[in-house]
């Protein structure tokens, strides 16, 4: 990020020369609850409610009750102001030892992620044996602030101290200071949706509505077939009565998905592709993941999954329309594979995160493109090409949901238990964010 | 499920108003509580022979108080009534009469157990029938005691010495507060397979053990008896039962296997996470079951298909696969869940009573094939055992139902666990192919 000159120049790698590369951290298992559309089964479900239950499942999974874990991290995108401490009240609220400290993260759709990152590198430098990240959301039980109208009369209210003073306070407000905020998925420096945002991408790309209808059907039969096999057996556990991701389509198909009207990009000049079908709906859900140094692992006879070999952040600079909103794991992904000594095609699995089906395929069309590549890039030529049988395997977000910070985990875990049982190999995963951010990690298998 | 009528009849005016209506009495049984006595109040040991003077033996090195001659001012807590040279029904009369005289000076919640031997066919025709006698008469003894009081006798094999530990294993259970709903059954004890526990309270110490349907009801509670026990509990339900089988799993300590029991690989699925997890498999217990009840003319392939498949198919595969990896502990236990109706029949329940007939049948012929390992298997038949499918029964029913039996009043889900737990542990070493009923001596299919 330093040297906009070539941004794709890695960073030292961790331990580089001189210095003994650090230990590995290995994902151990995960769990998460079935993902529901927003306002549906969990819809009187709390944050804390979703992630102590999400929790409680991994406890049981791995026997983990009254056990002090190294750390929990954890988060949600949208928070109430009462859940400043979310994970730690979540973690006291489960079966884990009342001594297990944790903490939050928030990095919009990369909180999951990110929190997996963070556990992971404090395993390496051998600060904690164990972990577990996560992360949860809920539109439905989302936090409705007041008007920054009534906001600012409360609060002078509150430091009124003479009658004449709290009457001039009170009389400051007006009857439009009385409607409730509600959160959106709005840039605060654009004013767009996030679906508008990726609508200027997808049509820069030229993605057709077919190519995005072709990778919505792909995600919920992948993830159908996931649940047929027993796949998710030990990667879920159902919450309030839901045992299934509830957005699910096992009958999808292209005919039903092209009846659907386009909801983004209507005032483009080029035909509007982006429907409810080739985007991620508001979902509610938590999940997390069990991680470990090997000695940990191996000391409470629990599985290897996987090593979580290395990550990398990126952000764009969306505001002046110099790159798409959803495009910085495109950055983010060469400076990793350069510090690992990988080309794209390296790897056996790969999950990109499906916020829109656009943002998948503008993102892969990008690494194809060699004059991108080489102009924004800073490689030689194009980054290469992504073997579509090895795209999230086992579904993605569009079939599964995007509650925004429990993505993530539900993406580590998946990848980690997919790499296991194809007994070798390598995965990508890719998740882009708002603000222009996006953070990119790979997976070995064990 | 509260029984208020029970209830009722204990408190001061309700028992004067059944006393005087001749309504039934149910009497709160002497369940098991860790550290509590034995028996509530002086062993009578009745009867000449090996058997008297082994059992007597056995008594005292419990450190209980042994009596040897009826006391007409004493009171009892267990009178035991030893049968075993009798050779012709005169014998009978003897220690019949004595024992007979103390039955009324049982405490509440007492334990009369008679030791006998089982008439085969190649006795002579009198020693036959006075064996043969003993078991109408402890049914009906145990038809006549009030107060809670149990009666159930013990059946010496033929190689079976009454001072093996085996004996001393089964009077063990039968005089304690584990078989309070077991009430006019015969245990029938083989050779000396059974080891006495360090620690009485703790007789599954170092186990681990497999549950199947243990996200509720029975199921829970056996996961829970074998915990508090003292053994590693693996529970296992299929994956939409996943909510509570983790609330289970955290309850007892134990780990969560969601899988469905009718994969061709659930045997080795569980053999794997049991050794993986906690290095062994000592104790399989099989409690998974669905009804699906409709009389034979209305049945369909669907509901018949599936009751035999998830309750005696499944067993027979899983029973196939576990003895057949040779991996699982020394002296390992498999215990099934019959029921009343596999012995009685029940109207509407043809598949049900044909699949759980069908376990009895199992069990007895797969014996021999434990038996060389020291291991044993055997089944437990609840009869009315309160829980939330009873709870549903319409209210005359479910009153008829609880009344019906000598013990007048439903089991409770953790009576059938304590028999289950019983026949797990290594003091029930010479009790193998056989059906436990645990039915307070329930009136149907007696």
């Amino acid at each position: 990020m330093a040297n906009p000159e070539h941004p794709t120049e890695p960073s030292t790698p961790a331990g580089g020369a001189g210095t003994a590369a650090p230990r590995k951290a290995v994902v151990i298992g995960g769990n998460r609850i079935p993902f529901a559309r927003t306002g549906g089964a969990y819809a009187h479900s709390s944050n804390q409610d979703m992630l102590t239950s999400a929790l409680d499942g991994l406890v049981a999974r791995f026997g983990l009750q009254h056990e002090r874990i190294g750390e929990v991290a954890a988060g949600a995108v949208l928070k109430h102001s009462r859940d400043f401490n979310l994970t730690r009240e979540a973690v006291l609220g489960s079966a884990l030892a009342g001594d297990t400290p944790a903490y939050d993260i928030q990095q919009a759709c990369a909180t999951g992620l990110e929190t997996v990152v963070s556990m992971v590198n404090k395993i390496k430098l051998g600060q904690i044996e164990s972990a577990i990240a996560g992360g949860v959301d809920t539109a439905s039980d989302a936090p409705i602030a007041v008007s920054e109208g009534l906001r600012q009369v409360l609060l002078n209210l509150s430091r009124a101290k003479t009658m004449k003073d709290k009457l001039t306070a009170a009389a400051k407000l007006r009857p439009k200071d009385l409607a409730p905020e509600a959160p959106t998925t709005g840039e605060p420096r654009t004013g767009l949706s996030m679906g508008e945002h990726q609508a200027l991408t997808t049509a820069h790309w030229n993605i057709t509505r077919e190519a995005q209808d072709e990778l919505a059907m792909a995600s919920h039969r992948n993830l159908a077939a996931a649940y047929e096999r027993g796949f998710f057996d030990d990667l879920i556990t159902p919450y309030r009565g839901l045992a299934k991701d509830s957005n699910m389509r096992a009958d999808s198909s292209m005919e039903k998905l092209a009846k659907l009207s386009p909801v983004f990009g209507r005032s483009l000049d080029q035909p509007a592709t982006m429907t409810a079908g080739n985007s991620t709906p508001l979902t509610d859900g938590a999940s997390t993941v069990l991680l470990g140094s090997e000695d940990y692992a191996r000391g409470h006879d629990l599985p290897i999954l996987a090593d979580v070999v290395d990550a990398e952040a990126a952000a764009v600079d969306f505001v002046h329309g110099k790159e798409g909103l959803l495009m910085a794991p495109v950055y983010a992904a060469p400076r990793l594979l350069a510090r690992n000594g990988l080309k794209l095609e390296d790897f056996d699995f790969y999950e990109i995160h499906e916020a829109f089906a656009g943002t998948v395929l503008s993102a892969i069309a990008a690494w194809e493109d060699e004059e991108f590549c080489r102009t924004r890039l800073g490689l030689d030529g194009a980054l290469g090409t992504i073997d579509r049988s090895k795209l999230n395997v086992n579904g993605s977000s569009l079939a599964a949901g995007h509650p925004f910070a429990a993505t993530g985990g539900r993406i580590v875990a998946s990848l980690a238990k997919t790499l296991h049982e194809a007994g070798s190999g390598r995965g990508l995963i890719s998740i882009c964010a708002a603000g222009g951010q996006g953070v990119v990690a790979i997976l070995e298998a064990r | 499920m509260a029984d208020k009528y029970l209830n009722l009849v204990n408190s001061a005016l309700g028992k004067t108003a059944a006393k005087k209506l001749g309504l039934p009495r149910p009497a709160h049984l002497r369940r098991y509580q860790p550290g509590a006595p034995l028996v509530p109040g002086p062993v009578l040991v009745v009867g000449a022979g090996a058997g008297a003077d082994a059992a007597a033996t056995t008594v005292l090195d419990w450190g209980l108080d042994v009596r040897r001659h009826a006391d007409p001012r004493g009171k009892y807590g267990a009178v035991i009534l030893a049968l075993d040279e009798v050779a012709h029904p005169d014998d009978l009369s003897g220690p019949v009469l004595e024992a007979a005289a103390a039955l009324k000076r049982l405490r509440p919640g007492g334990r009369m157990v008679t030791i006998s031997r089982p008439a085969e066919a190649e006795n002579d025709p009198a020693t036959a029938a006075a064996r043969q006698g003993v078991d109408g008469l402890l049914r009906s003894i145990a038809h006549e005691l009030r107060g809670g009081a149990t009666g159930n006798g013990i059946l010496l094999g033929p190689d079976a010495a009454p001072s093996s530990s085996s004996v001393a294993g089964a009077l063990h259970f039968l005089l304690s507060g584990r078989s309070a709903y077991v009430d006019g059954q015969f245990l029938r004890v083989d050779g000396d397979g059974a080891t006495i526990p360090a620690d009485w309270d703790k007789p599954l110490s170092g186990k681990v053990a497999v549950v199947t349907g243990a996200a509720q009801g029975i199921g829970a509670a056996i996961a829970r008896t074998l915990r508090r026990d003292g053994a590693d509990v693996v529970v296992v339900d299929i994956p939409p039962a996943g909510e509570s089988l983790a609330e289970v799993a955290n309850a007892v300590q134990g780990t969560a296997l969601q899988l469905d029991i009718t994969a061709d690989d659930a045997g080795r699925r569980i053999l794997d996470h049991a050794l993986g997890r906690h290095g062994r498999l000592d104790i399989m217990v099989h409690n998974a079951g669905i009804t699906r009840d409709k009389l034979l003319a209305n049945m369909d392939e669907s509901r018949w298909t599936s009751v035999l498949q998830v309750n005696i198919a499944a067993q027979l595969r899983i029973n196939e696969q576990l003895l057949g990896s040779g991996q699982l502990s020394e002296a390992p236990r498999i215990v099934s869940l019959a029921s009343t109706s596999g012995i009685a029949g029940n109207r509407g329940q043809t598949n049900y009573a044909a699949s759980k007939a069908g376990i009895i049948g199992m069990v007895r012929a797969s014996a021999g094939q434990l038996a060389d390992s020291g291991g044993t298997i055997n089944a437990v038949a609840p009869g009315f055992i309160e829980t939330a499918m009873t709870a549903r029964m319409p209210m005359a029913t479910r009153q008829v139902a609880r009344r019906l039996s000598s013990l007048q009043q439903g089991g409770r889900p953790g009576d059938v666990a304590e028999t289950v737990a019983f026949l797990a542990s290594d003091a029930a070493g010479g009790i193998s192919g056989q059906v436990v009923r645990v039915c307070g001596q329930n009136m149907v299919g007696a």
